[in-house]
Formats: C-alpha cells, sequence, structure tokens
C-alpha cells in the first residue's frame, strides 16, 4: 500500500472498511466469508492476527449465526461490527430484524451484492432492499473513502441513545470493494476518540439483571414496534449531527444527501452508490454543453430522508430516479420510497439499471438525461438492458 | 394492559426487569384440589421444593415453611414425590394455616 | 456435591428463577432450570431458544428470570451465547467487567437444539467457548402443539406423526445427539434426569469447572405432550432412568462412565404404558414396534456398558492423580 505524509493510502473498499474496523478497536467481530465483502474480514483478520487490534474475532459456521452472535455480544456489553453480502444478508435477515427489535447498536458493513437466482457476485443493491424494512439505519457509500468515513461515524450513529440501533454500511460489491482508489485515513487516536466508549442501557453483563427479548402479546408489541420505528426516525437528525461533527473534525462532510452541480439545474438523476461517480462526469460534460442537468446521491437510505431529498430537488422540473434494485410486481424500492414521500412538483420517471454487476456507461446515464427532456414513459425503463432500443445490442 | 401501566415499564426493545410487574398469580389455574401437610410427618427434605414446578414450595434455610397458594397450579406432584407422605391434597375449600396445615376441627394449630 | 439444602439456601440468595410463569402444571422443565441455576454459585448469564420455557417464562412485561436473560430467535442460541461469551472475554480482557467469572448457560428445547438449532451448537462446540449448554429434551416440539421432532422416540405419536389408519406413529428411532456433541471433542457432555436431581446437579458443578464447551441432555416429562397425569411427572422420569430408557451417564474428554446403574431395573413396558403417546402399542398388533424399541434401548444401554468398562482405566488414574 502506497503511503504519503498526508495519512492518504492507496486502497480497496473492502481495505478501507477494515482499516476503520481496526481503528475503530471493536470489542468483538464475528465473520463468515461471502464474495465480495471478503476482502474486509480478511484483511481485518490479519490485522488481529498480527497484533494491529485486540478484537474478539469469532469464525462462526454461517451468516445467521454471526448476526447472532453479534446481538449476543452487542447486548452484553461489546462494541460489535461484522460484514456480510448478497445470500448472507439474506440468511441473517430475520437476524437484522431482531437486532433492530432488541435495540443492539451492531455495525455492518455491506459488499452491496445481487440476490440470487441466477447467482452473481457482482454488485447490485438487491440485498440491501431486502432488509429496507428491518428497522436497521442504512447508509451506502458512493467510494472507498466514503466507505471508511461512514463506517468511522457509524457506531456513534448506532449507539446514540435516542437510537440504539443496527447500522448497515454498503459499497457496491467490486466497483468499490475490490477497487483500489487513493483513501485519506484518520490516525487511530482519533478515531478513538471520535468513537468513544460503548454504553448501553442494560448490559447483560452488567450489574442489573434484565430479561431482554420477551415473549409479547397484541397488548404489548404495537407499542414496542412503534417505539422502535420512533428511534429509527430519530436517526435521521442523529446521522445529520454526526456527519457535521465528523466535517468539523475532519473536513469531510457527509450529509443524508448530496447534490452535485443542482443550484438551477431543471433536470436530475437520484441514485444509490458508485455509479454516481460515473453520473458526476458526464453532469459535467452536459454542463460544458450549458445543459442544465443535476445529481443528487442519497447516502441515507433508512431512515429515508423526505424533506432533505425534496429540498435537494426543489426548482427542479423533471426527475430520473436510478434503482440498483427491483421491486418484482411494483416499481423499485428508491423510485417508490421517493414518490411516497414527495409532495413537490417535478415529474419522476423510474429506472432500473445495473442488476448483477452490469455495467453503466458515461452514454447511459447521458441518454437519461437526453430522455428526461422528452416525454415520459410509463412504468419502468430498463437502463443497459441488452435489446432495449438504440443502446441495447449485444 | 392501561397505557400508563404499558408507558412505565416501556424500555428499548421492551427490556423488563424482574419485579417490574408483580407475578402473575397462577393460583387460579386449580381446579379443586390444593396441597396440605402434616407437620408432624414432615422431615424438611425438599423434595417437594425442587419438584414443584411453580416454585410455590416456602422454604426458609433448608426448613420447610408451607406453600404460595397464588402460585400452586395444583399439579399434585409434591404430594407424589413426598416420601413421608405428609402431604396431601385436599379439597379447595378446605381451611388451613398459614403453612399449609389442615386447621382441626373448631381450633386454630400453632404455626 | 450439593445438598438439596444447599440449593435451596442458593435460591434463597439468588432466585434465579421464580413462578407465576404459565408453565403447563407438572411441567419437568422448571425443575431443570432450578437445579442447574442453583448449583452455580456466581453470577450467571442465561440464554434461551424460543420454545415453551421461553414463551412461558416471560409473557410481557412479566419475567421468571431473576438473571440476565436473553432471548433472540429459535435456531440461534449457541451461537447468541458464543456472542455473549466472546464480549465476556473481550471485556474482562481489556478491564471492563469486575474479574469474576460469570457463567453462560443455554437453555434450549430438543427442537432448538437436535434439528434447527443443531448447527448454531455445532459451531458454538467447534470453536470451544466456555458455556454450558441445558437442553432440556420433552421429545417433540412441544409449545407448538407436540410435533415430531430428531428427539421423537420412535413409534411416538405426535402431531405430525400420528396414529391413524395408516399412520404408526414416528417411523424413526431418535438422533443419537450426545454422540454428535461427544464427536466436537469437548471437555464435558452428559446425560440426566430430574429424577436424579443429585447426579444433575453434581453434572453442572463439573461441567461449568471446563475451560470449554459443556453439554447437558436432560429428560424433561410433558403432561399433555405424552399424555401423562401432571402429578405422575416426577414418577415418569424415573421410571424412564430406571427402566434403561434414559440412561445417565457423563462423556469427559470423550471417555464414557454410567453415573446410575438401576438396581432392579423396570421393564420398559412400564414406562411406555404410562404414556398415551405409546398407547397404540398395546395389544398383539404392536409386538413388532415393542420388541424394536426393546431392541434399540438395550443395544444403547449395553454400548454404555461396553464404552464403561472401557473408559473404567482411564477414570481410575485420574482419580488417583488427583488424591
Amino acid at each position: 500500500m502506497a503511503r504519503t505524509s498526508l495519512g492518504v493510502e492507496v486502497l480497496t473498499g473492502g481495505e478501507a472498511t477494515a482499516h476503520a474496523m481496526r481503528q475503530i478497536r471493536p470489542d468483538v467481530v464475528p465473520v463468515y466469508p461471502i464474495t465480495p465483502q471478503t476482502p474486509i474480514i480478511q484483511t481485518f483478520s490479519r490485522f488481529v492476527a498480527d497484533g494491529k487490534v485486540d478484537t474478539v474475532l469469532l469464525q462462526v459456521e454461517s451468516e445467521h449465526s454471526a448476526m447472532s452472535a453479534a446481538v449476543g455480544a452487542a447486548l452484553a456489553g461489546a462494541r460489535t461490527m461484522t460484514a456480510t453480502a448478497s445470500q448472507g444478508l439474506a440468511l441473517m435477515v430475520e437476524v437484522i430484524y431482531i437486532a433492530a427489535g432488541l435495540r443492539a447498536p451492531i455495525v455492518m458493513a455491506v459488499g452491496n451484492r445481487a440476490l440470487s437466482a441466477p447467482i452473481n457476485i457482482h454488485g447490485d443493491h438487491s440485498d440491501g432492499m431486502l432488509a429496507r424494512d428491518s428497522g436497521a439505519v442504512q447508509i451506502y457509500a458512493e467510494d472507498a473513502q466514503e466507505a471508511y468515513d461512514l463506517m468511522v461515524m457509524a457506531p456513534r450513529i448506532a449507539e446514540h441513545p435516542a437510537v440504539l440501533l443496527p447500522v448497515l454500511v454498503g459499497q457496491d460489491g467490486f466497483s468499490v470493494t475490490h477497487s483500489a482508489e487513493n483513501v485519506t485515513l484518520l490516525r487511530d487516536e482519533e478515531v478513538q476518540d471520535f468513537v468513544g466508549p460503548y454504553e448501553i442501557p442494560y448490559p447483560l453483563l452488567g450489574s442489573r439483571p434484565s430479561s431482554q427479548g420477551l415473549f409479547a402479546m397484541p397488548d404489548a408489541y404495537f407499542e414496542i414496534r412503534v417505539r422502535q420505528i420512533q428511534a429509527l426516525e430519530a436517526a435521521e437528525q442523529v446521522f445529520a449531527d454526526i456527519g457535521r461533527a465528523y466535517a468539523l473534525r475532519f473536513g469531510r462532510h457527509l450529509g443524508a444527501v448530496e447534490s452535485y452541480r443542482m443550484d438551477d439545474a431543471q433536470r436530475a438523476i437520484v441514485l444509490i452508490g458508485s455509479t454516481a461517480g460515473t453520473a458526476k462526469d458526464v453532469v459535467d460534460d452536459l454542463r460544458d454543453r450549458g445543459e442544465k442537468v443535476g445529481l443528487v446521491v442519497l447516502r441515507l437510505f433508512r431512515p429515508f430522508p423526505h424533506q432533505a431529498l425534496a429540498d435537494a430537488l426543489a426548482g427542479v422540473e423533471r426527475v430520473a430516479v436510478l434503482d440498483r434494485a427491483a421491486a418484482p410486481g411494483t416499481f423499485p424500492p428508491l423510485f417508490a420510497d421517493i414518490r411516497a414521500g414527495y409532495a413537490g412538483t417535478a415529474e419522476m420517471r423510474s429506472y432500473v439499471y445495473g442488476l448483477g454487476g452490469r455495467d453503466t456507461q458515461p452514454q447511459d446515464i447521458a441518454r437519461v438525461y437526453a430522455e428526461l427532456s422528452g416525454p415520459a414513459h410509463a412504468g419502468i425503463r430498463y437502463l443497459g438492458l441488452l435489446g432495449e432500443d438504440q443502446h441495447g445490442e449485444s | 394492559m392501561a397505557s400508563e401501566r404499558l408507558n412505565a415499564i416501556l424500555r428499548p426493545g421492551g427490556v423488563v426487569l424482574p419485579g417490574d410487574v408483580a407475578r402473575p398469580r397462577t393460583g387460579g389455574w386449580r381446579t379443586g384440589v390444593k396441597p396440605s401437610v402434616d407437620f408432624s410427618l414432615c422431615v424438611d427434605c425438599l423434595l417437594c421444593w425442587i419438584h414443584c414446578p411453580d416454585t410455590a414450595v416456602q422454604q426458609e434455610h433448608g426448613v420447610f415453611q408451607g406453600f404460595d397458594y397464588d402460585l400452586c397450579k395444583g399439579c399434585e406432584v409434591c404430594s407424589e414425590v413426598c416420601p413421608t407422605n405428609a402431604i396431601q391434597m385436599v379439597a379447595e375449600a378446605t381451611p388451613l394455616d398459614a403453612r399449609g396445615a389442615v386447621l382441626p376441627e373448631g381450633g386454630r394449630r400453632d404455626g | 456435591m450439593a445438598s438439596l439444602k444447599q440449593l435451596a439456601l442458593q435460591e434463597e440468595k439468588r432466585p434465579a428463577f421464580t413462578g407465576g410463569h404459565s408453565l403447563c402444571a407438572g411441567c419437568g422443565i422448571p425443575t431443570i432450570v432450578r437445579t442447574v441455576l442453583d448449583s452455580i454459585p456466581g453470577p450467571v448469564v442465561a440464554v434461551s431458544a424460543t420454545g415453551c420455557l421461553e414463551v412461558a417464562t416471560t409473557r410481557f412485561p412479566f419475567t421468571a428470570w431473576g438473571v440476565p436473560w436473553l432471548h433472540v430467535a429459535f435456531e440461534n442460541a449457541a451461537a447468541v451465547a458464543s456472542g455473549v461469551e466472546a464480549a465476556y472475554r473481550s471485556m474482562t480482557h481489556r478491564g471492563k467487567l469486575s474479574g469474576e467469572k460469570v457463567t453462560i448457560v443455554v437453555f434450549a428445547g430438543d427442537g432448538g437444539t437436535y434439528d434447527i438449532g443443531l448447527q448454531a451448537l455445532s459451531g458454538a462446540l467447534e470453536r470451544g467457548h466456555r458455556f454450558l449448554y441445558v437442553c432440556y429434551d420433552n421429545e417433540a416440539y412441544m409449545n407448538t402443539g407436540i410435533q415430531r421432532s430428531g428427539a421423537t422416540p420412535f413409534a411416538a405419536s405426535t402431531t405430525t406423526s400420528p396414529v391413524g389408519s395408516v399412520g404408526r406413529g414416528k417411523a424413526e428411532v431418535r438422533k443419537d445427539l450426545t454422540a454428535i456433541v461427544v464427536a466436537h471433542h469437548i471437555p464435558y457432555a452428559a446425560q440426566a434426569s430430574t429424577s436424579h436431581w443429585q447426579d444433575l446437579s453434581v453434572k453442572v458443578e463439573r461441567a461449568v469447572r471446563q475451560d470449554g464447551p459443556s453439554f447437558l441432555n436432560v429428560l424433561s416429562t410433558c403432561p399433555p405432550g405424552w399424555g401423562h397425569d401432571a402429578r405422575d411427572g416426577a414418577r415418569l422420569a424415573r421410571l424412564a432412568v430406571e427402566s434403561r430408557y434414559w440412561p445417565l451417564f457423563e462423556v469427559v474428554d470423550g471417555h464414557y462412565r454410567l453415573t446410575h446403574y438401576p438396581a432392579h431395573p423396570m421393564a420398559l413396558l412400564e414406562w411406555l404404558e404410562m404414556q398415551k403417546r405409546f398407547a397404540h402399542l398395546r395389544g398383539i398388533q404392536s409386538v413388532d414396534l415393542e420388541a424394536m424399541i426393546e431392541r434399540e434401548i438395550m443395544g444403547q444401554w449395553q454400548d454404555l456398558e461396553r464404552r464403561t468398562a472401557e473408559s473404567k482405566a482411564w477414570f481410575e488414574e485420574r482419580e488417583s492423580e488427583s488424591a
């Protein structure tokens, strides 16, 4: 890894995530391998083996057990982190719901990858979307730097007394997990100081015996669940506060929504994840040619920042929402969520792109902006699908 | 349950602490018989104590004290395991003293 | 070796498990839980799998548990306990705890252990976590209405293996879970019964002394599931042991030892006849089923006798070393 005096290293998203974990020094990390998150756990395991961090590493026998062990550890009183993707996330999703219900502040990195079938190891957002109603906070990184920064921010979001929920930090499989770029790392002490000590109200290894995970009948479940929902809603403000604290201290600001050249934009794309990099280049090209276009990148997906998004889209006439996941039988998740909470005047169109790691080229994004100048399509348009009008030739 | 009562004990995750609420009175499960004890036969073996599924046998420092009729479900396991037949099941209405002994006709037995 | 009085004093000092729960009248589980927890003097964290014990003892907002207690799901009690144990190790290493030894105990039924919980159990045993796993074995998925599990004995009638004009109860012999557990090379595994509470208590003491995983498979009578009168629970548990249906033994570092030899072995038939789940075995037409059960039980007993004989020297050497 190349090192400069500024603390910049050339790292993949996976490696950067492992560094963040090393610097956070969690008490317990259960690990189970699945492509494309394996670089995260392998790098972290190497740190443990070399004595660079004294975390207790648990090589569990499935992802379901990884999240189960994480719940046990987190509620016992230990700061706990893990990583997964795709089928692993699908297998453990039962326990992610439970972790949220039990208010276990676990931080989990997700190397976002397509869900079977067909089995596919490449990047899309379907795994994160499977967990979207789990009650966990969901954040998405655009690149390795963001993956690192969001990981460092995550424990304070998860552990905030008003939140106390699992936090999933997503980064696109292969495009981010395995692609190297310059990442500015903080100093170990800075991260330690920023995250602070781990404190939860009723640690099982504490002094007050408590019972957790009770059987709630119809006379109590509803109230317990609504309290949990309110905690997730509170995470929006907490995310903003932690983001500001991080920016003040370290100079990089990661808010719920990033507006790229949106000031007088008339046409805009909204999306999540690494394709933002490609889209920003296209926006720059089109702006050079005088087109009033912009890009909105969503970092916070759960809780959904309806107001922040509406503010970002103020003045925009036409919006294309690009989903890297489908919701078969209806509109895809990001589009549906935006529409559900949007009371503005922009006309919105739904695109699905990049499933199973299908690469999205600049010309694909340019085509979306061009189509935004024309009449709206009904339903969903598939971007980059072979056979789909003029661009899709095999 | 009443909302005030619920709110008073609603913690994140529905965590509860022992003693948050009174124990349910499972004594209401009994269907006509309850245990009684003849103290002249009881040897404080505590077999009834360990075999009672409802922790309804009261003891203090290893000495049998009687039954908690708010908890006893009337399963009769205590009377079955008692090696001296000190425990007998009697009709629910049978008057017993504070420690579960049958009251003699027209008088109270000292505890 | 604790007396009942000592267990009672421990429970007085630390009431780990109280009444007020909604387990069936005459349920065998509470005696298991109380004997186990009252045999462990220091701090305890209990982890439960979904099942009779968990549901009936923690109907929000009531809890019967006086020790820290966690329930997550059905199939992962051993994985959850692994996490608690890892937290304990990490927090101890980092000086965040007082240093007092905390015992982690899992309570799971046969459903959550033999079947859906087997993977998590296997992983936890393989990783060598220091914890005690107690399976309360009532031989079926009782909480959901008496459905057949991998622990249900051959020929038993359950709601998913009912006796009908075609079906004759469970068609398969039960798994030998203790053998599966022993195959993980853990320091201590044992089989116990509430009828022999002191044997169970001694086994708990031995188990929690181990620097690694320990496992107890404890038979739990079940009035609705087995079809017996509530009052007969303790007697039935004793009959299970005395008829050699449920042998009491322990496995120390892979060496087997029977811990109880019935002085006057009871006939297996007496054990079967007390339970409605075996009612269809009465009668000439079911002689073959009874014979099969007899063969299976006696085969299992003789195997244990043989293994005990093989390990006799090993245990004697150990005892003379520690003398």
